[in-house]
């Protein structure tokens, strides 16, 4: 399982650094929403894998039984998506509107402001 | 959009998907659930309902500016953390009332859910202005 | 205490909401702005005052205790960088009163500068590395909206630079995250120093070393990765460059300083040596890509960039008065640059121009302003007795302590190049007569900010003593991380 996990988070990362490189906007963005997914599937790995052992106390226990799924890395990553989400959304419109100021979706065209 | 069918249906289920937008809030602490799921739910409900009628019929039904009703839910969400420092504790250090209704049952009230709140209300206001500004647009 | 600790986040974050609840009326925002920056100041300057009597306050939100809950944590220079944030907050805010148009305004100018200000100090507070990563987001969150605030084409094509670069800086912070994680169970810096000092894995702590610095460096603009910068800084108004100017960056750095002063202790002898490297290019390109500028602003936003290589120096030599070095020359440089993008702001409205061929005459029409000019230009090019001059002292004599003479000569090469700059500045935009023969129009309240500035610039140059003495002892402090990490995990319940 770790090392398909790992295999994926290579994938994504992979992908996600060459749709950034890419000169299309769109792919710009949806570059770095993969690199961000990436990251965080990378948090939930690192947190150690386990199958069938949720962080839940049972009935009439008062502590955690030993084996069971890191909940800090999962709260970790709702907290990123939720972030990653709202940037998104963010950089969507944003391009969006340079799209519209600017006319064109090619990032090499956007050479202006360059000093 | 016209239509008769959805303009109809809209009219029931707006109040019903609000009253489980306000449900799944309620039951944020302990279950899944949570200011920021019914602050979706009531979200999406008002978009159904800009969509069956049009946005300004929202818009006048909200009253508030959407982006006013995210400040209040800030500023409430804000003040749910202060009561915990009145005995010398730390912001945001949860505070409970006990209610004892007639028959016995007990209901605990605590700042916990006036921040489910203040968070609902944000959800509401950030997401209903983004998209009704969305969709504005598109109908210039 | 607790409430000292999270007045300066809950202040703008009130001011925002309050914002936002009068949406409608642009007047009462302005005021707003203004008053919530006020009380941001005094609240900061109340921590300050707390810290400096009693050492490290710390506060866990909610009464969890380290490493589990949210750990609230400053040391003096984290409440003094809280204060820096407070002068440029207000300074920006009275700033803006005169500067900013009402289309930007109606659009939550004010409640983004209060929520980029509440992202900024969370930052300066957080003892925590995973909250360092949630206020860097929403200060970025704030800043990428002011940058794309207005929808003009430059600017949209600097926003877009500018929240690419950042995005990819903030994936690249949390995969650190995410692996230091992995390694040591915690993100509570206090705990994870002590967790990694446990375990012996030099590559795997070089290996994240790196990531930080790459991570962090981005957001502080360290060559090579500050092509975001100057690319961006020129294209937004005035009042959000200056903000930007006096603060994003400086939030890298002292995320830097934070994390290699306490997390990453020993075993990174690599990323002193890379960083020791790092701090001399960025000086030298810095410097070199302002003077191929004619633009006001694009010869200040390469200035920010040599001006970091200043701070990166004093991290990587790591003695007390090399860091003392750098927490000086960070608040001298907070003000100072802040100052300088409020005078450009105030020469375009003046000239009409940000481009030194078009403007000029500034000197015979506006004396006060050029003197109000001549103090930051002058501090920044380190010329004694004002405050840039002791900064580079410092470093300089920290420097020649550690027997690094390349870097010295570098720092010294890099001063004489800022001067130049200035002094192009000062006879283009001031000296020489307004090509088209106009007088420049009165500037008005915008002096205010200004003048208050380059007072605190000459405080800070003149009452060298006290200032050197709370960088040294911040330093120390830095330096001694046990005192820090004891005071987080053992704090009074």
């Amino acid at each position: 399982m770790n090392t398909l996990m790992a295999l994926l988070i290579g994938i994504l990362y992979a992908s996600g650094m060459y749709m950034v490189l890419r000169r299309s906007m769109v792919k710009l963005i949806i570059g770095l929403a993969l690199l961000s997914h990436a990251a965080n599937l990378l948090i939930f790995t690192m947190a150690t894998l386990r199958r069938d052992r949720p962080p839940l106390i049972g009935e009439g226990e008062t502590a955690l039984a030993a084996p069971y799924a890191d909940p800090v890395p999962q709260a970790l990553i709702l907290t990123a998506i939720v972030i990653g989400f709202a940037v998104s959304a963010f950089a969507a419109i944003m391009i969006h509107r340079v799209y519209q100021t600017t006319g064109t979706d090619d990032l090499d065209q956007l050479h202006t402001t360059d000093s | 959009m016209n239509s008769l069918i959805l303009r109809t249906t809209t009219g029931f289920l707006l109040s019903l998907l609000m009253l489980f937008s306000v449900y799944l809030m309620l039951r944020g602490h302990n279950a899944p659930g949570g200011g920021f799921i019914g602050g979706l739910t009531a979200t999406a409900a008002l978009t159904l309902y800009a969509f069956a009628f049009d946005v300004a019929t929202v818009r006048k039904m909200l009253r508030l500016d959407p982006l006013s009703i995210a400040g209040l839910g800030l500023a409430l969400a804000l003040c749910s953390g202060l009561p915990g420092m009145v005995g010398g504790d730390a912001y945001l250090t949860s505070r409970w009332a006990v209610l004892l209704l007639p028959d016995g049952a007990e209901i605990h009230l605590g700042t916990p859910l006036l921040f489910d709140f203040g968070v609902y209300l944000v959800v509401i206001g950030v997401g209903c202005a983004v998209l009704l500004t969305m969709a504005e647009e598109r109908g210039e | 205490m607790n409430l000292l600790l999270v007045a300066p986040i809950l202040l703008p974050l009130l001011t925002a909401a309050l914002c936002l609840l009068a949406w409608k009326s642009v007047r009462v925002q302005r005021w707003l702005g203004v008053a919530g920056s006020a009380a941001l100041l005094a609240s900061a300057l109340a921590l300050f005052a707390e810290v400096h009597v009693r050492g490290i306050a710390v506060s866990h939100a909610g009464e969890w205790a380290a490493p589990f809950g949210i750990t609230l944590a400053a040391d003096l220079l984290g409440a003094l960088m809280v204060v820096l944030g407070g002068i440029v907050g207000l300074m920006v805010s009275v700033y803006s009163l005169g500067s900013i148009d009402e289309g930007r305004e109606r659009f939550g100018f004010h409640p983004l500068v209060q929520i980029l200000l509440m992202g900024v100090c969370g930052a300066f507070l957080t003892g925590d590395l995973f909250n360092l990563y949630v206020w860097f987001e929403v200060l970025l969150m704030a800043s990428f909206v002011l940058t794309a605030l207005g929808g003009e084409r430059a600017q949209m094509e600097g926003a877009i630079k500018y929240v690419t670069l950042n995005l990819v800086s903030s994936a690249i912070f949390l995969a650190a995250l995410g692996l230091l994680y992995g390694l040591t169970h915690s993100l509570n810096m206090a705990d994870v120093s002590l967790r990694l000092a446990r375990l012996n894995y030099p590559a795997l702590e070089n290996l994240l070393a790196v990531l930080f610095f790459i991570a962090f460096g981005i957001k502080a603009a360290v060559f090579p990765l500050f092509f975001w910068l100057p690319a961006s800084y020129h294209t937004m108004p005035v009042s959000v460059s200056a903000l930007f100017a006096g603060l994003l960056t400086k939030v890298g750095v002292y995320a830097l300083i934070r994390v290699f002063t306490l997390v990453f202790r020993d075993d990174v002898e690599f990323v002193k040596e890379l960083m020791l490297v790092v701090a001399c290019l960025t000086m030298a390109v810095g410097v070199l890509g302002a003077v191929a500028q004619m633009e006001m602003r694009r010869i200040l936003s390469f200035h920010i960039v040599s001006q970091i290589g200043y701070m990166i120096i004093g991290l990587a030599l790591m003695t007390p008065l090399a860091l003392a070095g750098t927490v000086f020359y960070l608040a001298h440089h907070i003000i100072v640059k802040t100052n300088l993008f409020l005078v450009s702001g105030a020469v375009a409205r003046a000239t009409g121009s940000f481009e030194l061929k078009k403007s000029g005459g500034l000197y015979a029409a506006q004396p006060g302003l050029a003197l109000l000019f001549l103090v930051p230009a002058l501090s920044l090019a380190g010329i004694p007795p004002l405050s840039g001059f002791w900064g580079k002292y410092i470093l300089v004599k920290a420097g020649l302590e550690s027997g690094q003479v390349v870097l010295v000569v570098v720092a010294l090469a890099v001063s004489v190049f800022t001067m130049i700059s200035m002094m192009k500045i000062w006879s283009e935009a001031f000296w020489k007569p307004h090509p088209l023969g106009l007088t420049p129009a009165p500037v008005g309240l915008l002096n205010g900010p200004i003048a208050a500035m380059a007072a605190m610039t000459l405080l800070i140059g003149f009452g060298v003593e006290p200032v050197m003495q709370l960088a040294e002892r911040s330093a120390q402090q830095l330096l001694d991380p046990q005192s820090y990490i004891t005071a987080v995990l053992e704090a009074r319940r």
